[in-house]
């Protein structure tokens, strides 16, 4: 039985469709990355599959269960993870856990137990008893993503649940995604970050102007969607990189001390590369090359490259 | 099966509510020193009998008690970005109308009750009909909780616009409503407008239990009571759902 399912959605806000006929479906077990510019219709999308929004048209079913008749033991399937941690800051981290479970109907006696050990498990037992008022953007994300799973939900949403948190927690939090799905739940994510979509991912759709514009997993979509391949070279001085010039250097983004050369073929912007440096004799400090990447991929589908 | 989630969804939103809003300044302002400020404006110096006027102070005091935690709690969960992941939990817009009523409510009761049970003590009112007085009690704070709750509608994410808003709805009703001219003294036109007022109907009643000089009967002011309650609560759903994503 598919974990999530959702036929012909179509959610319109006056003259703007911001979903339109989108069919998905994600098996149990899936990683799914939902991937888009801002505007394409993510934050929609997720607030049709959560119960926040009413489709127009279309249904959705999560666990089987029809979300428009019975949304609340549709929901009680669910746990979500917003953006904005979205925690009661009046409240210490214990209490918001403890209703979070109230909420999802936990039995009073489990609730608490529950809670304090995920707490410990979220690196907050010491502060929990603690208004959450007084705590960083991490700390509270990690109490959102206690009060998302302290029923040990069957799916799980997450939009966009590392944005703007320091490297620690988004390890913790990347951690705890794949903590979950190893438990079992299904993971619907929405991000930003390619990257980490490409390694948590098993499979990713594209959503474009409201229309689902490619389902597959990373792998296949960067092969069918990136025909491009790159190479990645830092010299030991700074390299201005309007100076490369070669009909197979597609395109040069500076990152860092790196150049990131887009090319249709490797060897030969390679061997171009290596004879610019020993002319000009500069020392060449690494070089890799890189196969097509899920960016490339998604702007390709999204036609922003 | 889903009754029963219905309910317990609306206790864990009041219980959540209880913690969170009945400590917040505007509920404290609104609902506690306001009236408070409007009793000794009105009472004090001008020899007035406390008996007489104690029936119109206790409505008021209900009135702006249990209607006070209402308007706050939708803005400041908006403003907060609490709002959208309560809806996405195992609850309803009417569970969550439901849970805001009843932390209302609950505010609007507990205060009255004190101030009741401490006037009683110290000035030695008469207790008159406790059942009526019950009654009131009851249907007045969840008739006034659920006015609350429709003053929230509005999409504002701005506590301070709602709150000021449900002044200006809240005032003029106390001034039509026969607290500060008991409603027998009311003639024509001004008792017309009066019956419009639905704090009248529990002005009279607290008239007619205490000092027995109710002028439209309780049957009829609990009917009315009662009626003002499904018709704010119907407002509440209606414009909640109708303004659900605004101010998200």
């Amino acid at each position: 039985m598919p974990a999530i399912e959702a036929h012909h959605l179509t959610r319109r806000f006056g003259s703007i469709t911001a979903v339109d006929d989108l069919t998905l479906t994600v098996e149990e077990g899936e990683i799914f990355g939902f991937l888009g510019p801002n505007g394409a219709g993510k934050t929609t999308t997720i607030r049709l599959l959560t119960g926040v929004l009413t489709p127009d048209t279309g249904t959705i079913r999560i666990a089987g269960i029809d979300l428009r008749t019975d949304p609340l033991p549709a929901k009680r399937c669910m746990g979500i993870i917003p953006e904005n941690s979205a925690v009661y800051s009046d409240l210490t981290a214990i209490q918001n856990l403890t209703l979070a479970g109230r909420l999802y109907g936990l039995p009073a006696a489990d609730r608490n137990a529950r809670a304090r050990s995920l707490l410990a498990d979220l690196g907050l037992a010491d502060r929990a008893d603690e208004k959450v008022r007084t705590f960083s953007k991490g700390m509270k994300q990690r109490v959102s993503i206690g009060c998302a799973i302290i029923h040990e939900p069957a799916v799980l949403f997450l939009d966009e649940p590392t944005s703007g948190l320091d490297v620690q927690s988004r390890r913790l939090v990347t951690g705890m995604i794949r903590r979950m799905h190893d438990q079992g739940s299904t993971v619907f994510l929405t991000t930003h970050n390619i990257d980490e979509a490409n390694t948590l991912c098993t499979r990713i759709g594209i959503i474009n102007r409201g229309i689902l514009a490619a389902t597959d997993r990373p792998e296949i979509l960067k092969q069918t969607f990136d025909t491009t391949q790159s190479i990645e070279i830092s010299f030991a001085r700074e390299i201005d990189p309007s100076v490369f010039s070669h009909p197979n250097v597609l395109r040069i983004d500076q990152r860092g001390d790196k150049l990131r050369i887009v090319t249709d073929d490797p060897d030969r912007a390679v061997k171009y590369l290596a004879a610019w440096a020993d002319r000009e004799g500069v020392r060449i400090a690494s070089l890799n090359t890189l196969g097509p990447s899920l960016e490339e991929a998604f702007l390709a589908i999204t036609g922003e490259s | 099966m889903v009754l029963p989630l219905f309910f317990q969804g609306a206790l864990a939103v009041a219980g959540k509510n209880v913690r969170i809003y009945y400590t917040k300044p505007p509920v404290f302002i609104f609902g506690l020193l306001f009236p408070l400020f409007l009793f000794i404006a009105f009472f004090m110096g001008r020899g007035l009998a406390l008996s007489r006027f104690y029936p119109g102070f206790l409505a008021m005091t209900l009135f702006f008690t249990a209607s006070s935690v209402g308007p706050l709690i939708t803005p400041w969960e908006k403003r907060d970005r609490t709002y959208e992941r309560l809806l996405s939990y195992p609850l309803t817009i009417g569970s969550i109308i439901l849970g805001d009523i009843l932390a209302g409510a609950l505010f609007g009761f507990a205060i009255s009750l004190v101030i009741l049970v401490a006037s009683l003590l110290i000035f030695s009112l008469p207790v008159g009909d406790p059942f009526i007085v019950l009654a009131a009690f009851l249907l007045g704070t969840i008739a006034f909780a659920t006015l609350g709750t429709l003053l929230a509608s509005p999409a504002s994410d701005t506590p301070a616009t709602v709150m000021m808003l449900s002044t200006l709805v809240r005032l003029p009703l106390i001034f039509i409503s026969g607290i500060f001219i008991p409603l027998a003294d009311l003639g024509g036109a001004a008792q017309a407008v009066a019956y419009l007022s639905p704090l009248t109907y529990l002005v009279d009643l607290f008239q007619g239990a205490m000092n027995g000089t109710g002028v439209i009967g309780p049957a009829t002011d609990l009917a009315a009571l009662l009626a003002y309650f499904l018709l704010f609560g119907a407002g509440a759903v209606y414009f909640q759902r109708r303004n659900v994503m605004k101010g998200l």
